[in-house]
C-alpha cells in the first residue's frame, strides 16, 4: 500500500472532490475528461492545496491528516511533480534548473545521481542552454530530470506528453518507460491518451466530477463509457 | 554653477537615493503581502498606503509635521530616546520623500509579484525550497523588472518632491534645500538665471535615471 488517500474532500469550482483509494501498482494512470479534478488531486498529494478533509499516507509516512492537524510542508514531502506546463524556471539555465532541487545527500545510492539521471534522459549536452531555447521534447526531459534529481519517493506527472505531437510522443514514451524501470519509482500519471496508458501504466483510475468512477488493470482497461478524445 | 548649487544637486540626489533604498524592504514586504495573501484589514492597509498618492502633498506634509514634531507621537519619542530631531533637518527631507514615494514602489512591486506564475513557486516547493528560498530565487528574479521599475519611479518622485518637503523640512540653504525648493525660491526672488541652471540639472538627472532604467530593462529582456 504505497499511497493511501482517505476521506479526501476538496471543494473546487462547482463540485467537491471526494476520493478514497489505496494504490499499490507502480504506475497508475488517472484518466478522465478535463475538469474532472485530476490535477487537483495531484496538487493535494503534493501539499499545494488545503483540503477540507484528507488523510494521505505515502510509504507508511503520514503527509496529511486533517483530523489530527498534520500537514507536512510541500518541500519535505519527497514528491516529484512535473506539472502540465512543466514550470521550468525561465530565468535559470538548464543546469541551474536541474540542480535546483538536487538532493546530494542520497547521492550514495547513485540511482538519482546527476550523472545517472542526465544520462538516462540523454540531456547531458543541454546543460548550458537556456530553457527557453529548448524544443518541446527537450523541455519534457529536463522537467522530468529536475523532478528525479530530488530523489523523490513518488512521481506525479500531469499530462507530460499532452503538448507534444505524435512523433515526439513516441520518442518520449521510451524515456518514461526507462524511468519506470530504472528508478522503480511509483508514478501517478494523468493522461487523456489510451496509447500512453497501454505503454506505461499498470492500472487505470477513471475520474469524473471529483470521483473515481472505475478502477481496472491497464491491460484490460474499462474507460467507463468515456470517449478517448 | 556655484558651490551652493552643487551642494543642492548632490543633496537632492543622495537623499532621494537613500529614501528609495530605505523604503525598499518595507515596500517589497507590503507588496508581497498584498499580492499573495488575503487577510483582515487588507483593504484598509491598501488604502492607507495609497493615500499620499492622492492627497495634496502639503496635507501629507502637515500630517508628518504633527507626527514627527517634538510634541508628535513619533517625533517626541525620537527626541526623548535618541535625541534625534526630524523637523527642519535633512532627516525631515528623508521622511517626506520616503512617505511620498512609498505608494509608487508598492504598486509596481505588487503588480510584478502578481505577474509571477504561482506554478513556479509551487514547483520550487516540491523541489525542496522553503519560503525564503522561493522568494529570493524564484519570485524576486521573475519580478525584478517591475521592482526596479518601481524603484526608478520612487526615485523620480523623490527628486521632484516639493509640497511635503517644504512643510516638514522647510527650505534651509545648505541643510534642507532640494532642487525643487531651490528652483521655486530662485523664481520667487527673480533670479531666473539660477532657476534655469537648476532646471537644466533636473533635466539631466531625470534623463539619466530614465535612460538607465530603460537600459536595465533591455538587458533583462534578453
Amino acid at each position: 500500500m504505497y499511497l493511501v488517500l482517505r476521506q479526501i474532500s476538496l471543494a473546487v469550482a462547482d463540485f467537491t472532490i471526494e476520493v478514497d483509494v489505496e494504490l499499490q501498482s507502480q504506475v497508475t494512470a488517472v484518466f478522465g475528461p478535463s475538469g474532472a479534478g485530476k490535477t487537483s488531486v495531484l496538487d493535494l498529494i503534493a501539499g499545494l492545496r488545503r483540503p477540507q478533509s484528507a488523510f494521505i499516507q505515502l510509504h507508511g509516512r503520514v503527509l496529511t491528516d486533517t483530523a489530527n492537524r498534520v500537514e507536512v510542508p510541500t518541500r519535505l514531502r519527497e514528491i516529484g511533480y512535473v506539472p502540465q506546463d512543466l514550470a521550468l524556471f525561465p530565468h535559470l539555465s538548464v543546469h541551474q534548473n536541474l540542480l535546483y532541487g538536487h538532493n546530494t545527500k542520497v547521492e550514495t545510492n547513485h540511482l538519482f545521481s546527476f550523472e545517472h539521471v542526465t544520462q538516462v534522459l540523454e540531456i547531458q549536452s543541454l546543460a548550458l542552454r537556456s530553457v527557453t531555447d529548448l524544443s518541446g521534447g527537450e523541455k519534457q526531459r529536463v522537467a522530468l530530470a529536475r523532478a528525479l534529481l530530488t530523489s523523490p519517493r513518488l512521481l506525479l506527472l500531469d499530462e507530460p506528453l499532452a503538448s507534444l505531437d505524435m512523433n515526439l510522443k513516441s520518442k518520449i514514451i521510451p524515456y518514461l518507460a526507462r524511468i519506470r524501470d530504472e528508478f522503480r519509482l511509483p508514478m501517478l500519471y494523468i493522461t487523456h491518451d489510451p496509447e500512453e496508458v497501454r505503454a506505461l501504466c499498470d492500472e487505470v483510475l477513471v475520474m469524473d466530477r471529483g470521483r473515481i468512477i472505475s478502477r481496472s488493470p491497464a491491460a484490460e482497461p474499462r474507460w467507463s463509457g468515456q470517449t478517448t478524445a | 554653477m556655484t558651490a551652493e548649487e552643487w551642494q543642492i544637486v548632490w543633496f537632492t540626489a543622495w537623499v532621494s537615493a537613500l529614501s528609495t533604498i530605505l523604503i525598499l524592504p518595507f515596500g517589497l514586504a507590503a507588496a508581497w503581502l498584498l499580492a499573495r495573501y488575503q487577510w483582515p484589514g487588507k483593504s484598509i492597509v491598501e488604502t492607507l498606503i495609497s493615500l499620499p498618492l492622492v492627497m495634496p502633498p502639503v496635507a501629507t506634509g502637515l500630517i508628518l509635521l504633527k507626527l514627527f514634531g517634538r510634541r508628535g507621537a513619533i517625533g517626541g519619542f525620537l527626541h526623548d530616546t535618541l535625541n534625534l530631531d526630524i523637523i527642519f533637518t535633512w532627516r525631515g527631507v528623508l521622511v517626506s520623500l520616503a512617505v511620498m514615494s512609498f505608494p509608487l514602489l508598492v504598486r509596481s512591486a505588487r503588480v510584478a509579484f502578481e505577474g509571477v506564475n504561482l506554478r513556479f513557486e509551487q514547483i520550487a516547493r516540491t523541489l525542496g525550497a522553503g519560503d525564503f528560498r522561493v522568494f529570493f530565487t524564484i519570485t524576486m528574479p521573475l519580478a525584478l523588472r517591475g521592482v526596479v521599475g518601481g524603484m526608478i519611479l520612487s526615485f523620480a518622485r523623490a527628486l521632484g518632491e516639493f509640497g511635503a518637503t517644504i512643510m516638514v523640512a522647510g527650505n534651509i540653504p545648505g541643510q534642507t534645500s532640494t532642487l525643487s525648493l531651490a528652483i521655486f525660491q530662485s523664481v520667487q526672488l527673480g533670479h531666473d538665471a539660477d532657476a534655469f541652471r537648476l532646471l537644466g540639472i533636473s533635466v539631466v538627472l531625470a534623463f539619466v535615471a530614465v535612460w538607465w532604467s530603460e537600459y536595465f530593462m533591455r538587458q533583462r529582456r534578453r
